[in-house]
């Protein structure tokens, strides 16, 4: 007997009560409908995620593979692998994305470090938390603009630079208009998200391993080296590798700098979208596709870490 | 003991507050200075002095609203009724309120433009297809908003208690857990405004006049006025955040009184 029939079963015994072999046979249709009425009110919910999620998604997947008259193919896989921008398109998102995952990563790590650990007062820290929810919501075009502001090239540190040291950046070679500008630009919403995501981490870390580890005659050094840091190491990498999620995906912040000339992904398919560029749309599926596997690897490398950091951290 | 906090501790906390806070005294100073050799309001003047501000700040707040009343019938019963009935549902739907963090929202705007552009399902132009892929954007908040609360009650105890006393379960539901998910909701609510309202993505891609495609096209002709709205923006992100940590705070302290012991 499959396992759903017996699910059916189990919850009619308990709602019929203990009756004869015969008569939990004959109430099996009236389970059934049971059953159903019981998924019946989750209906909208699904209906809509199928409709504006799954479709879409699967059906990304789905047209892939089809060619113009739509019979299978592996024409438009392939073409990604034979154009080298779209393969430069994948290598600067997932270069970015590792960029600033690190370095929102290490310095968002600092910063919950201090507010958690820190003895600061607990103003500053709420300061920083409410602060953090706000910029890493700030993101896309006024972003773009507040960067454009700050270290364009009338932005008031590249003045500042100017007057203060007499240097040009723009004429050493920086631009916030190419890659390690963007990676800036996108740190800036990177890093109060890791804030976000490493405190409960943090403050995970329990006072009695940091005495018992003090009594065994442990310093601060091997504290860190042998105790904190490896409980928390999974949980770093996990927040990290949401970081990267989170600046791969990343389309308005990046379109918003009208000047900018990084080939990314997110970019690529949005003219493929507005038929800026070229209109393929087998192609423009494929790549939508590629995007999607290196989320759903990340995501997936995300919950296996998430739970070995559940061993020690809760 | 309180120990003090280390040199390293102020080092890294003011790193962080130079960083922050940078890109916006920097918009502010750059948005008062569109008269030259003065500072003045004029940017700011000039925005408010647009109709196309109004109108797309106004169609931002509309689908705002529309997304969140969408998102909230849609999400709030549902969770309930898998706490309540449907346990074994739980991981499936969170398997799919998840999906979002995994489909980036440029791909979300594409699967929907190329499954419903054309006949047989002609959707693309109803402002509609806009709201539904802001629900889809909101699912994520919105069921850990909704699950964190029913977490906090006791939904058995309270669905009993309230049958019992004779009421359906329209009235359960309405009447007794709605409102001890008040604030909890309230609280998912204002991210996703904050999430809507300064959208770009799919408002762009889905060819909508909302605050978001405003602002990159103010922003292609004009510096100062850009600065203005990159400040404007910042303060609405930064009201509905307020309002949502006031409202997390408050439905955390409710919980403590409330939480089953």
């Amino acid at each position: 007997m499959s396992k759903v029939a017996f699910d059916i079963r189990s919850i009619g015994a308990i709602r019929i009560g203990p009756r004869g072999a015969l008569r939990v046979r004959l109430g099996d249709a009236r389970l059934v409908w049971t059953t159903i009425g019981s998924w019946l009110p989750t209906l909208p919910f699904f209906i809509f995620s199928l409709a504006f999620l799954l479709l879409p998604s699967a059906s990304i997947a789905v047209r892939s593979f089809q060619g113009a008259q739509g019979e299978f193919t592996l024409a438009n896989i392939q073409q990604i692998f034979m154009r080298p921008d779209l393969l430069r398109a994948y290598e600067n998102s997932i270069l970015i994305s590792i960029v600033t995952a690190l370095s929102g990563g290490i310095f968002g790590f600092l910063v919950g470090y201090a507010i958690t650990l820190g003895n600061l007062p607990h103003s500053l820290r709420s300061m920083v938390l409410t602060f953090s929810g706000v910029a890493s919501n700030f993101a896309g075009v006024p972003l773009a603009f507040a960067f454009i502001a700050t270290l364009g090239q009338k932005g008031l540190v590249t003045q500042l630079i100017n007057s203060l040291l007499g240097t040009n950046i723009y004429h050493s070679g920086f631009s916030i208009y190419n890659f390690w500008g963007l990676s800036i630009v996108y740190t800036y919403f990177q890093l109060p998200l890791m804030v976000l995501i490493v405190i409960p981490a943090l403050n995970g870390l329990r006072r009695e391993w940091r005495e018992a580890a003090e009594g065994l005659g442990a310093t601060k050094y091997h504290y860190w080296r042998y105790v904190a840091f490896p409980i928390l190491l999974p949980s770093l990498l996990g927040s990290m590798i949401l970081l990267f999620a989170n600046s791969f995906g990343a389309y308005a912040t990046a379109y918003a700098f009208s000047g900018l000339h990084i080939n990314l992904v997110s970019i690529v398919i949005g003219n493929n979208i507005s038929g800026n560029v070229l209109y393929d749309p087998g192609l423009g599926n494929a790549l939508a596709l590629g995007m999607v596997v290196i989320m759903a690897v990340s995501i997936a490398l995300y919950s296996y870490l998430q739970r070995r950091s559940e061993l020690w951290l809760r | 003991m309180t120990r003090r906090p280390s040199l390293w501790v102020w080092l890294w906390l003011v790193a962080w507050a130079i960083f922050s806070w940078l890109p916006l005294v920097a918009s502010f100073d750059f948005s008062l200075r569109a008269r030259k050799g003065i500072l003045s309001w004029q940017a700011y003047l000039n925005v408010f002095a647009d109709p196309g501000f109004y109108e797309s700040l106004w169609f931002s707040f509309q689908t705002a609203m529309l997304t969140i009343v969408v998102s909230i019938f849609l999400v709030v019963p549902t969770a309930y009724w898998v706490h309540l009935r449907l346990r074994r549902a739980r991981p499936v739907i969170e398997f799919v309120t998840l999906l979002p963090f995994v489909v980036p929202a440029v791909v979300i705007a594409f699967g929907l433009i190329r499954l419903y552009c054309c006949p047989p399902i002609s959707f693309v132009s109803s402002p509609l297809l806009l709201v539904a892929g802001y629900v889809v954007l909101s699912l994520p908040y919105m069921y850990r908003a909704a699950d964190n609360g029913l977490r906090a009650l006791d939904v058995r105890m309270l669905n009993e208690a309230a049958q019992s006393l004779g009421a359906n379960e329209f009235q359960v539901f309405f009447l007794v857990i709605l409102p001890n998910l008040r604030t909890g909701i309230l609280s998912g609510a204002f991210l996703t405004f904050a999430i809507v309202m300064g959208e770009y993505t799919l408002s762009a891609l889905l060819a909508w006049p909302a605050f978001g495609p405003y602002m990159q096209y103010v922003g292609v002709f004009k510096a100062y006025e850009s600065a203005a709205l990159a400040i404007i923006s910042f303060a609405i992100t930064w009201l509905a955040m307020l309002l949502m940590q006031w409202f997390a705070r408050v439905s955390a302290a409710e919980r403590a009184l409330t939480a089953p012991r």
